[in-house]
């Protein structure tokens, strides 16, 4: 494993300090998570061990930095005419779900202020704490990462099964929810685990639009800085033909599909 | 061409008996609340113009931007005969000389200006021009005769840059709606009534008063000859669309022959023109493709405006813009909206006939406009760069009017009532660097103001430093009100807008529109120095050459109140300062918070600043914070510019957004709509002004390395737009050195 995993740190992120968020940053005109335009925070701290993960440097949980809730409500704020109808906050990371019980005093606050909640989540736990932040979540964006549990634990270094509960728990509450898909070449991008993906979920009444994200090597000098070695260094972005393809795929399943 | 449309009768009022076009607009306006899917491309006989204009515009380029120049004529409204571009194609006629792209001589701004734009080209003006100003005198030579010491002073130390002294004023806005809805013949009527009533004792106004309103009338006989030449009556109202537009056009035509200001601005026909096409559509007179046809050879030759300009004026107003703004869209104090089919119509030009920087269209912005316009206008920005917005819920309500356009960039101007008198701006960093410096300036220590104690040595104490400051902006309103107070007195005596003063009422309000460059970094400057250690670098003389920073300090464009509100507290005292001093007609002062393209050239005759900007680098464009100083994205950064108050700046606070077009979102549609959630929430905010961009840095590397493959990428710069191949390279690398936000 490149970074190693950190149970008893991950743990105290949820409990201590709850008025502060550990974060890694913050981008005030996010367009690409989640609908209109929104307010992105960029938790600090994950347990998945992704190969392609682009943002090696929010894995830590003791990194980062701790941000009063206020302060990130006042800044939401302050921000809220820019959201439109459609837009408004998203937590991202990082893995949110390891915060989960001051993300839902978070997005309470946000609730009062007539603002749109977003949780961009890996779906790494899945429990009665995380439920109640999906009660004052609008907007879950779960990216599945592979369907088959082997290769998801050899991609990720954990279990989907979380992840795959976690779906079908939001699936039960009837409340709104994107799927997401990073294709990466030789990794994720098998067409009979694609439509294995898409058998499980093309039911799913809360999914509202899938998105495919292609595999891109942005985040290579980040590995670089960090001095890890980056297993995927040498793996190509997909080809326009394995996009189509899953593109293809996809819409056999979804309404809704975007290609990013 | 005479067509009878009374089967379609305009709704009466006030209008018949007075000068009102309002009143016309009012009661005739079809508002439009569609979508853009009625609009038409462009005919066989607009795309074979455009075809004969693309050709002699690369002509153009090719020949160092200018194609041709008279240099045996004066220019006025009648002194060209017609020219045409493609006669047997030509919907709208008439062009400023006799061919098109020929540049002429208007030498009443200044003689010695002409002759150097004509002698950088190998050229002079004919002996007999010559000699008229051995008799005669221009704008130029008048203001330099009554200049004084101080003002020279401040003038040549770039201190006051880019007065409108050896340059044509420009920014009046003549209501040329009304030569349409009038007719020569009325207009002269109630000119002759005005000046009636101009009598008993005398006083200077009232002298002063006469002569113009003369000189009005004037014009407005000149204009029947020069349209009788194409073959126009103007001397009646225009009776069909086909004839509002020639006459519109006509009106601003005449303007532009005779001035060259530096900046022309068209007013708001748009709408005025939509009731008279939408009549003769309904009377079954012409189709869409009709109405289209007019718009885009209209708006055709509102692109090929030229003027004769020598290279330094390429400087501060780089691109050879000529400001032909026009305003579209807003609201009526009725609730009503003015966008019609022909705002649209005039958007889809950029379709039709390409990308442009003219006319200069600018969106005022209200929550309350149509939905499907609102997006319009984001997909337009998205696809051309072209356009700009303003906050028409901001200004409609703070100046008090509903009818009004954009003078020159970002100014607010009611239509047909009121003018400005342009003031260019002030250098506020040269004046922090005075401050600093004991009333020196910083290069050669040539004493420009009085009374400033050198400050003691080590790092800068915020409190003095801000008195001193503030008492060298409290000098710099007065030497600067007095050298407004010489440049439009003498404008008026010697090179009078007779052509667009015929089109306005004869005693208008005047707003005198004073400006400021670099308030970003006298946000950061005295934020560095209040929130960290600054100590100043000098020389030999004991003048700054550099300041030593250590530590951080917030700075402006991060929604930071810290530094935010210092841009504010400046802005506020400048403009109070400038309020207490005399005007020329007793014009009321407003400041601007804009910079055209002339913050390059103010970077590179400022010292070092104590924000950590080294000498001779660009300043930020506008009331823009500092290239890549506005790290928290873009809504912080658009939320600081918010913050900056228009009351204290009704002259405009323009800031430029550019964005690639990724970061706009995944789909199209998203793009759309995330570019309306922009500018509703910025405007929703109180912000004035916002120029969008939406590119990618690599297409202008591309262009700036291959200007051929880009003869028609515009990009908006500070207030309007420009031919990015246009600008020289020291500006393209100031643009492609800007913040673009992205988000990955």
């Amino acid at each position: 494993m490149y970074f190693p995993l950190q149970d008893i740190d991950a743990a105290k992120l949820n409990v201590d300090d709850p008025e502060h968020l550990r974060i890694h940053s913050l981008e005030t005109f996010g367009t690409h998570d989640g609908p209109g335009v929104r307010m992105v925070i960029f938790v600090q701290g994950c347990q998945f061990r992704c190969l392609y993960c682009q943002n090696p440097d929010t894995l830590d949980v003791k990194g980062g930095r701790m941000v009063e809730i206020s302060e990130l409500v006042k800044r939401a704020v302050r921000q809220k005419s820019y959201f439109g109808k459609d837009g408004g906050v998203t937590v991202s990371g990082g893995e949110p779900l390891l915060q989960r019980s001051k993300l839902t005093s978070f997005f309470k606050l946000l609730h009062e202020e007539g603002i749109n909640t977003c949780l961009d989540t890996n779906g790494r736990l899945n429990n009665a704490q995380v439920h109640e932040l999906l009660e004052h979540t609008d907007l879950v964006l779960l990216d599945v990462k592979h369907i088959n549990d082997e290769i998801h634990h050899k991609l990720t270094g954990l279990t989907n099964k979380n992840t795959l509960e976690l779906a079908a728990y939001r699936e039960s509450t009837g409340k709104r929810m994107w799927l997401r898909y990073v294709l990466v070449p030789g990794w994720t991008d098998q067409e009979q685990y694609i439509e294995e993906w898409g058998q499980r979920f093309t039911d799913y009444k809360t999914v509202e639009r899938v998105e495919i994200i292609p595999f891109h090597q942005l985040g290579l000098h980040k590995w670089e800085m960090l001095n890890m070695k980056y297993p995927l260094k040498d793996t190509p972005t997909p080809s326009e033909e394995i996009k189509q393809k899953t593109l293809t795929i996809f819409n056999k399943y979804f309404g809704n599909v975007i290609l990013k | 061409m005479k067509t009878d449309v009374t089967a379609v009768p305009f709704e009466s009022g006030e209008w018949k008996t007075t000068i009102n076009v309002y009143d016309f607009v009012v009661k005739n306006i079809k508002p439009y609340t569609g979508n853009a899917s009625f609009l038409a491309g462009p005919s066989a006989k607009t795309t074979r113009v455009w075809e004969t204009v693309k050709e002699e515009l690369l002509k153009e380029r090719a020949n160092n931007g200018c194609l041709a120049i008279d240099t045996e004529t004066i220019s006025t409204m009648t002194a060209f005969k017609q020219g045409f571009i493609k006669k047997e194609d030509e919907v709208i006629v008439g062009i400023q000389t006799d061919q098109l792209l020929k540049r002429s001589m208007k030498p009443f701004g200044g003689i010695k200006l002409v002759e150097s734009a004509l002698k950088e080209r190998g050229l002079k003006p004919s002996d007999r021009v010559v000699d008229i100003f051995n008799y005669a005198k221009s704008h130029n030579d008048a203001v330099f005769s009554a200049y004084d010491a101080e003002i020279r002073a401040f003038r040549s130390k770039h201190i006051l840059t880019g007065l409108p002294d050896n340059y044509a004023r420009g920014r009046i806005i003549g209501d040329f709606r009304r030569l349409a809805l009038y007719g020569v013949d009325q207009l002269i009527k109630f000119k002759k009534a005005d000046l009636a009533n101009v009598g008993g004792e005398m006083t200077e106004h009232k002298v002063r008063l006469r002569e113009e309103i003369n000189a009005q009338i004037g014009a407005l006989k000149d204009i029947v000859k020069m349209a009788a030449d194409y073959g126009c009556d103007v001397s009646r109202p225009a009776d069909n669309a086909k004839e509002a537009v020639q006459w519109v056009y006509f009106a601003y035509l005449a303007a532009v022959k005779e001035q060259d200001g530096a900046a022309m601005s068209l007013g708001n026909v748009s709408s005025f023109l939509d009731i008279y096409i939408e009549r003769d559509i309904e009377a079954g007179l012409i189709n869409e493709e009709e109405a289209q046809e007019m718009i885009d050879q209209f708006v055709m030759k509102l692109r090929l405006v030229r003027h004769l300009r020598p290279a330094s004026y390429d400087e501060i107003f780089g691109g050879d813009p000529t400001w032909v703004t026009e305003s579209l869209g807003g609201i009526l104090n009725d609730g009503r909206t003015k966008v019609t089919k022909t705002s649209f119509r005039f958007l889809q030009t950029l379709y039709n006939l390409g990308a442009s920087p003219e006319p200069n269209l600018t969106i005022l912005w209200s929550e309350q406009l149509p939905e499907g316009f609102k997006k319009f206008c984001a997909q337009v920005s998205i696809d051309t760069s072209s356009i700009q917005y303003e906050n028409d819920d901001l200004m409609r309500p703070n100046r008090g009017s509903d009818d009004y356009g954009i003078a020159c960039c970002v100014s607010y101007q009611k239509i047909g009532k009121a003018i400005q008198h342009f003031g260019a701006r002030a250098n506020l960093p040269k004046a922090l660097l005075i401050a600093l410096n004991g009333g020196r300036e910083e290069h050669d220590g040539l004493q420009v103001i009085k009374d400033i104690p050198q400050l003691p040595e080590g790092p800068l104490d915020y409190d003095l430093t801000l008195d001193l400051f503030k008492r060298t902006l409290s000098d710099l309103a007065r030497v600067y009100a007095k050298a407004m107070f010489i440049i439009h007195y003498m404008h008026d005596k010697y090179y009078y807008e007779r052509a667009q003063m015929a089109f306005i009422d004869s005693d208008p309000h005047i707003d005198i529109a004073y400006g400021a460059a670099g308030i970003s970094i006298i946000a950061d400057a005295l934020s560095a120095i209040k929130y960290a250690k600054v100590t100043p670098v000098r020389n030999e003389k004991g003048l700054t050459t550099d300041f030593k920073i250590e530590g951080d300090f917030p700075q402006y464009g991060n929604d930071d109140d810290r530094a935010d509100s210092i841009a504010q507290e400046i802005t506020h005292y400048f403009i109070n300062e400038l309020r207490k001093h005399q005007t020329y007609k007793n014009s009321t002062p407003t400041l601007s918070l804009l910079t055209i393209t002339s913050n390059v050239m103010y970077g590179s005759n400022t010292g070092a600043t104590p924000d950590g900007r080294k000498a001779g680098e660009p300043f930020a464009p506008g009331a823009n914070p500092m290239h890549g100083r506005d790290s928290s994205g873009a809504i912080a950064s658009l939320n600081s510019v918010a913050k900056l108050s228009y009351n204290d700046a009704q002259d405009g606070i323009s800031n430029t957004f550019s964005m690639i077009p990724k970061s706009l979102g995944d789909t199209r549609e998203e793009q759309i709509n995330n570019l309306v959630n922009t500018m509703e929430g910025y405007f929703k905010h109180m912000a004035h002004h916002l120029n969008v961009n939406v590119l990618n840095r690599e297409t202008l590397m591309d262009a700036y390395n291959h200007p051929e493959n880009y003869p028609q990428l515009t990009i908006r710069v500070s207030g309007y737009a420009v031919n990015f191949v246009r600008l020289s390279r020291a500006h393209q690398l100031e643009v492609i050195a800007r913040t673009f936000h992205e988000s990955m």
